[in-house]
């Protein structure tokens, strides 16, 4: 395997407020490569879309990142000067947010939204760019893309819209795209047909994807590997068939058992009692410690750190061997 | 649903004095900590002091014209070489003492503002509490009215109600008649945003169960509306007074100052402003200024009393 | 979006009708007309038959109508003071009222629109709270105050700009401007800025909330994510989308301006419309009064006809629902 296109080293993000420093993101380590789909997930608040807007340099004031690295094609990205971190987003990183609807400017044609990018990250001419935010329509999907160009985002349905958006991510050719939810605002018939365009992408283009849901479905459907984020911590990150099918953490234990299949009847949709703590409440030790139902002496006081057990890694005091005998 | 009307106060019976409520409030914890509306707060109190205290802290009375001397005239303020005691800030060309005029102008002012707000208010209320309650075709009356009276400009609306009760009373009015006429003017000019807002907690409180509970009982609409409907507009309606009194201070200013507010005989801040105004290109630049100064400083003080009142009673706002 | 266009203009027609009753009201109802058109010695037969050859004993709704008549052709009366229509009177003054009002809207705007954005993309700055404190004073201060300050300024102190009137004026067929001579565009520059300092410091506190508002939006939040310039995010997107609930209130506010020039025409005796009402006012002359409510009505009624069409140019949302799908 050749060098990752994204890695991120024990990241640290904090919001400072009035009433003293919050941790959104703690110790949060992964990799995507060339073509890769990582799916993040996590119940909303566990610094799934923190993440995301970190590595894309989006964390306003009062946030900030406090710790670790960014490497993007090996190049540190976490402390670039905000003029070359600029040229870094929509260049080399695209983004996809959740709601299509309001994700473009409602006073300006698509096409000059598409043509505004490609010019900003290419030395294009006005008419090359016009061509090529064509191209990218009809790529995404969009029917008679010459037409389609001059209308107005009000005038795209749901779908449409978010494949527009697609597009705007795509324009200058990207080696990561980060989706921040992007089906969740669409109709269900809807999503499964952009997660398949999502995926197509990717792979066409070698582009990494990181794909932010909170929707077990689409992980299953579109990730190569997951990971299962809790509290702003990485629980378990592994490849998807693992961690969907055979999950160690008890809290991914548990979010799998949320899924709904066809095969269990909905009654027995499992449920993890309680709800994760906010960011000024984060218990000591394992942040999952008070829901969790194998919690023990240790995940009080100790904080776990991820271990490797399988194709999995996994921050749970279960699966370490000197913790156990200690226990 | 039917709970006797008197159960709904009964725990007024034991609560602490209002002024213990006062002081442990989040109005007041708000204003504590906000230095600009104490400043402000300080401000209005000193004036409205001065404005009550005018008769007996002037040198003299301004209204008078046997204390006028035309041998003190146009004397310059204490400070500048040809000052004299007792006339502190100076005097105009009738030799009239600018701070006594300024002190009863003040108190002019302040006594046509308030009386102002209170007409304003009084209308508003009536007509937002009738429009609220009575909905239909009332309703869309009132507010139609309000509407096309909210597109005009407050000075015009209280310029034309001045004239035309002129041109119908017939020319020459005395000064209480004057009096009268602003204060009527300036009500009806500004009394659109109080009865939007009554009308607007009206209709979210009318089909609340109290009130129904109210009617059930045999209550009848008015004891309903002011008993019950009234107190919970208090707040809103106590903003829009304040910020309405620094406005109505405004427009009477501005009346007097175009001369057809009250006259020289009995100058408010705004006719001192009118006649001050002529001074300025012979150099008695104080018979003007001081009245200026007071006015924008009476006005600056309770507009901030009110912006400072508005934020802390509407938390969402910020 | 041809039917809310319609009713616009119906409400426009309506709120014409009413203000027109006002003013028929004021000019019929207000002092009896025939005292102010004869000496105090005219026989009681001679006042009989000029009532009736003015037609006020005729049922009220006639004379309603041909007030009406009268003002659709702009006729309303001989003014009292002056013994000369009131059409002649206002016409001869509507140039100096408008190129004043047109000063001082672009007075506001222009600084209005500049504060607003620098104080909303440098909301920390030092200089973005002192125009903040600024616009409090600006709004507390009664405009004639201001006039008066910046005459002590400017004219007294400093000498350096004219303290009343339109100076030197140039004809143009039935219109006389100022724009032509130098006296006559330093004549127009302190009574604009009196005139367009409340609207400023309005549009500067509305253009710094909307900004602020817009700039939390997605959109600009997805611009930035693509990369944009800060130039770009700032001036091509979050301008524009700041701008188009900016122009209903500066449109609306247009028609203050006309109104408010009322008081900067007496501070610097400047020879308009307002002028002339104000003494119209002071001197109980009720055809100038009503003629001039007309006339500010309708100017405020096209205004906000206006504001409505210029809306739907502006933002294709709504030009959509014009054209079925």
């Amino acid at each position: 395997m050749t060098d990752p296109v994204l890695s991120v080293r024990d990241l640290r993000v904090e919001f400072v407020t009035r009433r003293g420093v919050l941790t959104a993101i703690d110790g949060v380590s992964f990799d995507i490569a060339r073509g890769e789909v990582l799916g993040v997930v996590g119940e909303s608040g566990a610094g799934k879309s923190v993440t995301g807007a970190a590595v894309i340099g989006l964390i306003d004031p009062p946030g900030r990142i406090a710790g670790g690295e960014i490497r993007l094609g090996g190049e540190r990205i976490d402390a670039l000067p905000p003029e070359r971190m600029r040229r870094v987003r929509g260049k080399r990183i695209g983004m996809i947010f959740q709601d299509p609807l309001t994700s473009l400017n409602p006073l300006y044609r698509v096409g000059r939204q598409i043509e505004e990018t490609i010019r900003t990250h290419t030395d294009l001419s006005a008419r090359a760019a016009r061509q090529r935010a064509i191209d990218l329509l009809a790529e995404v999907g969009i029917p008679a893309p010459e037409r389609r160009i001059d209308g107005f985002p009000h005038e795209f349905s749901g779908g449409m819209r978010q494949r527009v958006v697609i597009a705007l991510a795509l324009a200058a050719e990207p080696e990561l795209i980060i989706a921040d939810e992007p089906t969740t605002a669409l109709d269900v018939s809807v999503q499964a047909q952009i997660i398949a365009l999502l995926k197509r992408l990717g792979r066409d283009h070698g582009t990494a994807v990181m794909l932010i849901t909170h929707d077990m479905g689409v992980i299953a459907e579109a990730a190569d590997r997951v990971a299962v984020m809790y509290a702003g911590r990485i629980a378990e990150i592994g490849p998807v068939r693992a961690v969907v099918g055979e999950p160690l953490h008890p809290y991914a234990q548990g979010l799998m058992g949320a899924i709904p299949t066809l095969a269990h009847d909905a009654d027995r949709l499992a449920q993890i009692p309680g709800a994760m703590p906010r960011l000024s409440a984060i218990p000591p030790g394992c942040a999952f410690n008070p829901r969790c139902p194998k919690v023990f002496a240790r995940c009080r006081v100790d904080r776990p750190e991820p271990l490797a057990v399988g194709s999995h890694r996994v921050a749970c005091h279960l699966y370490d061997a000197s913790g156990k005998a200690a226990a | 649903m039917a709970i006797p009307a008197p159960a709904l106060r009964a725990e007024t019976a034991h609560r602490p004095s209002a002024f213990a409520r006062f002081l442990d409030s989040d109005l007041f914890a708000s204003f504590r900590r906000s230095k600009l509306a104490m400043a402000a707060f300080a401000a209005t109190l000193l004036l409205f002091a001065v404005a009550v205290l005018a008769p007996w802290i002037s040198a003299q009375n301004p209204y008078d014209p046997a204390q006028l001397d035309l041998i003190n005239a146009n004397l310059p303020p204490i400070w500048e070489a040809e000052g004299q005691a007792p006339f502190w800030l100076g005097t105009d060309d009738q030799g009239r003492d600018v701070l006594s005029a300024v002190f009863y102008g003040m108190r002019l002012s302040l006594v046509v503002g308030v009386l102002g707000v209170l007409v304003s208010s009084s209308i508003g209320i009536t007509l937002g509490l009738i429009a609220g309650y009575a909905g239909g075709m009332v309703d869309t009356a009132i507010m139609r009215i309000a509407d096309v009276q909210l597109t005009f400009p407050a000075i015009l609306i209280a310029l034309i109600v001045d004239g035309v009760a002129k041109a119908a009373l017939g020319g020459h009015l005395d000064t209480d008649a004057t009096l009268a006429l602003i204060v009527v003017a300036i009500g009806l000019s500004f009394w659109v945003q109080y009865a939007r807002t009554v009308r607007g907690s009206v209709m979210v409180e009318k089909n609340k169960d109290y009130v129904q509970a109210g009617r059930l009982i045999g209550l009848s609409a008015p004891v309903i509306l002011v008993r019950h409907i009234l107190p919970n507009v208090t707040g809103p309606v106590f903003v829009i007074a304040t910020i309405n009194l620094a406005l109505a201070i405004i427009t009477e200013a501005t009346l007097s100052f175009l001369g057809t507010g009250l006259p020289e005989t009995m100058p408010s801040l705004g006719t001192l402003i009118r006649t001050g105004n002529r001074f300025l290109f012979s150099g008695e630049w104080w018979i003007v200024a001081f009245p200026g100064l007071a006015l924008a400083g009476l006005v600056l003080a309770i507009n901030l009393l009110g912006d400072w009142l508005r934020d802390a009673l509407n938390p969402k706002l910020q | 979006m041809l039917a809310f266009i319609l009713r616009r203009a119906l409400q426009s027609v309506g709120v014409m009708l009413a203000v027109g009753l006002i003013a028929f009201a004021m000019f019929r109802f207000a002092g009896d007309p025939v005292n102010q058109l004869v000496a105090p010695d005219t026989p009681y037969a001679e006042r009989l038959q000029i009532r009736e050859s003015l037609g006020l004993d005729d049922p009220v709704l006639v004379q309603f109508a041909r007030y009406a008549g009268n003002a659709v052709r702009g006729q309303f009366g001989n003014s009292y003071q002056f013994r000369q229509p009131v059409s002649t009177l206002l016409g001869e003054r509507m140039p100096a009222t408008l190129e004043l009002a047109l000063c001082a809207t672009l007075f506001a705007l222009s600084f209005g629109i500049l504060m607003g954005v620098y104080s909303a993309l440098h909301r920390d700055s030092v200089f973005a709270k002192v125009l903040q404190a600024v616009s409090l004073i600006g709004v507390s201060l009664p405009t004639f105050l201001i006039g008066i300050l910046l005459i002590f300024l400017f004219s007294v102190t400093l000498g350096w700009l004219p303290s009343y009137g339109r100076g030197d004026t140039v004809r143009l067929g039935f219109w006389t401007t100022g724009f032509l001579t130098e006296s006559g565009l330093r004549a127009l520059i302190l009574p604009s800025i009196t005139l367009g300092l409340f609207q400023m410091t309005l549009i500067m506190r509305l253009v710094r909330a909307e900004m602020l508002e817009v700039l939390r939006t997605d959109y600009i939040r997805f611009a930035r994510a693509r990369g944009l310039t800060t130039r770009a995010i700032h001036f091509g997107h979050a301008l524009k989308n700041t701008l188009v609930p900016v122009i209903t209130v500066a449109g609306l506010q247009l028609g203050s301006i006309i109104a408010f020039s009322i008081i900067t025409e007496t501070v610097f005796q400047w020879p308009g419309m307002g002028l002339l009402f104000v003494q119209a006012v002071q001197n109980v002359d009720v055809p100038i009064m009503a003629a001039y409510l007309l006339l500010v009505a309708l100017i405020f009624v096209s205004i906000n006809l206006a504001v409505d069409l210029l809306y739907t140019v502006v933002d294709p949302r709504l030009r959509a629902v014009r054209r079925p799908a």
